[in-house]
């Protein structure tokens, strides 16, 4: 495989409003064909770096080189980047089709080819039976295909999309998750998609880029992002985590009550500071057979039944919280467990992860 | 219902029906009415003589409407693109001189365009020693009466259309490849037409047949109908005539407001159709 290319390079960009810094230095590379996911709890800067990647914001400080040009001053209607909007903001006056041709009219294309073009992608997003119709006539999962069909016709370098799936409820989200992943594909465009959802990312995302408070915390792909998290904040945002806090040692972390958690220490952190060992819901296990590093027992206090798996608040001496464990249906066929049943519970050292708290 | 249509028969069709059958008489020799069936009032109305003031009238209604939806359209714009706390300042204050008496505001004018008046004294101040300019009692003195009298109903109905506009859609068009003129003829325009309309209708109906203004602005010629029609009743004591004149001007109101209903009804009713023919 070539090396992937760079196609956006933000470069050290900030934005400032009045005394509010939005968006705090941030750099970071979107490869070429790529679906790169903006992650962040709302306030992180994450809208505004889109919006600063449309041009409806311009940058206080950085630049922003799409194909190694400077773009950051550039007028929106003069880049090669398009965004749908998480309001979808379709002409409420115009047919579906005149939405759609409105970007190719401006292009000043000749009227065949905007016809050919707009029918090619109504096809493909299933759109050819609303055609004549207003938006207003459209479901929102009718209105977001043809928001994304709107912007996709101009084949821009880059669509932007902002919140995309936020107004679907959360079996179609479900659904356009994927449609949306299959059609990046299709149409071989470098996607951006900002969300607050996690879940929504891990799924979707090649790469991504966790941001907090205008920072970027972690510029990974979902798999890297979520086993290895940058620090304790990524680590509790993304998926599910317990925490056993307490302080670090060469080998571990010793938790309040002295049980010692075994786990790789990070250089960075002191023995003696205060420390907190995580681990993943998945990775722990009941009744261990083998030998793991990292034991307890606990009492079960809620089973919640998923379908595919089991899921269990288990009270342990290691944390005020209780630990939220998953087990397979499979796993709960072969040794079924019950509320106020005491369990044991272990896991390797090589599945914790340990941050300075 | 029901009392509304009481109401309605009682204030507005049992007086414009009288008015209606009086413009079928005779004047009296000595004023008063002559109570025999005649269409005569009616032909006068098209006597070049009188047909030429309703065409002034027009002129003079439409111009007004003209200059007041450019400027209040733009003040409107303007207004519905401030921070959202100053808005309903500037709101208030676009339509605080509506709180005051019609005639003050009128006379108003006076003192500003008259021979030695505001304006005047301004071109002195600057320096101009020449004759006074004549602007008092002029076409262009009714005109400018009319269009600041009526002014707050223009911003008012398009600023209503143009607040609830979404930003984004500006933005879309923007990003899609639209320069700031060309979103505004395209997006911003065709979706607050209905307030222009609401407006403008407003504007020409109520200076069509407006009598103070050019009364007071236009000097004592007949300027416009509403002059006319006052003439009749008052002066000339030709009443029968005088409900001629009106009954036409209160048609050509009407017909556009008629217009604009049609207008609106088809932009709705299109929508309809293709729904229905959707869902069928």
């Amino acid at each position: 495989m070539s090396e992937p290319r760079t196609l956006l390079a933000i470069d050290h960009v900030s934005k400032n409003f009045g005394r509010v810094t939005a968006v705090d230095g941030i750099s970071l590379d979107i490869r070429e064909n790529e679906f790169f996911a903006l992650l962040g709890p709302s306030g992180c800067g994450k809208t505004t770096l889109l919006r600063m990647l449309a041009g409806f914001e311009t940058p206080s400080d950085g630049r922003i080189l799409l194909d190694g040009k400077d773009i950051a001053r550039t007028p929106p209607n003069k880049r090669p980047v398009n965004l749908m909007f998480q309001s979808y903001a379709l002409f409420p006056h115009m047919s579906v089709r005149a939405n759609v041709s409105y970007g190719l009219e401006m292009e000043r294309l000749p009227a065949k080819e905007i016809r050919s073009r707009v029918d090619a992608i109504l096809a493909t997003t299933e759109l050819v039976p609303f055609a004549d119709r207003k938006p207003e006539q459209l479901s929102g999962g009718q209105k977001q295909r043809v928001a994304l069909a709107r912007a996709l016709v101009k084949r821009p370098r880059l669509l932007l999309l902002d919140e995309p799936l936020g107004a679907l409820d959360k079996k179609l989200r479900g659904a356009m998750q994927l449609e949306l992943k299959r059609l990046q594909h299709e149409v071989g465009i470098t996607f951006v998609i900002v969300t607050h959802d996690q879940e929504e990312s891990l799924v979707m995302a090649d790469r991504m880029a966790v941001l907090k408070d205008g920072k970027l915390l972690q510029c990974d792909t979902p798999h890297a992002v979520y086993e290895h998290p940058a620090d304790r904040f990524v680590a509790d945002f993304i998926g599910v985590m317990n925490f056993i806090t307490g302080k670090a040692s060469p080998d571990g972390v010793v938790a309040a009550n002295g049980t010692r958690i075994a786990g790789k220490v990070p250089a960075a952190l002191t023995p003696g500071a205060s420390a907190v060992a995580s681990v993943r819901p998945e990775r722990i296990r009941l009744f261990p057979e083998t030998l793991t590093a990292n034991r307890t027992t606990g009492t079960v206090e809620v089973l919640a039944y998923h379908g595919l798996d089991l899921q269990l608040h288990i009270r342990t001496p290691l944390s005020p919280k209780p630990f939220l464990v998953r087990i397979t249906a499979d796993a709960a066929d072969r040794r079924p467990v019950e509320s106020g049943d005491q369990v044991e519970l272990g896991w390797d050292a090589a599945d914790v992860r340990i941050f300075a708290e | 219902m029901a009392p509304a249509l009481v109401w309605l028969a009682a204030l507005m069709v049992v007086p414009c029906a009288l008015v209606l059958a009086l413009a079928f008489f005779r004047r009296g020799i000595y004023g008063g009415i002559d109570y025999t069936f005649t269409l005569e009032n009616f032909g006068l109305v098209f006597d070049p003589l009188y047909a030429g003031i309703f065409l002034k009238s027009a002129r003079i209604a439409g111009t007004a409407t003209l200059i007041a939806v450019v400027i209040g359209y733009g003040a409107a714009y303007a207004i519905a693109a401030a921070p959202r706390r100053w808005q309903p300042v500037f709101l208030f204050f676009a339509v605080l001189p509506f709180w005051s008496n019609y005639l003050i505001r009128t006379y108003a004018w006076i003192v500003l365009l008259n021979r030695e008046g505001l304006i005047t004294q301004l071109l002195r101040w600057f320096g101009y020693t020449g004759e006074p300019p004549s602007m008092l009692y002029t076409e262009g003195a009714v005109i400018a009466g009319l269009v600041y009298n009526y002014l707050p109903f223009v911003i008012l109905a398009c600023y209503a259309p143009l607040s609830r506009l979404n930003s984004e859609l500006a933005e879309a068009s923007r990003d899609l490849g639209a320069s700031a003129a060309t979103t505004f003829r395209r997006v911003i325009l065709p979706l607050t037409v209905p307030g222009i309309a609401a407006g403008a209708v407003f504007v020409f109906v109520l200076s069509i047949g407006n009598f103070v203004t050019p009364a007071l602005l236009g000097g004592g010629r007949f300027q416009m109908i509403g002059n006319l029609v006052y003439d009749q009743f008052l002066t000339a004591n030709d009443w029968p005539f005088g409900a001629a004149l009106a009954m036409a001007l209160i048609a050509i109101m009407l017909l556009v407001l008629m217009a604009q209903a049609m207008a609106a009804n088809r932009a709705s009713g299109q929508t309809a159709e293709t729904r229905d023919g959707a869902n069928g």
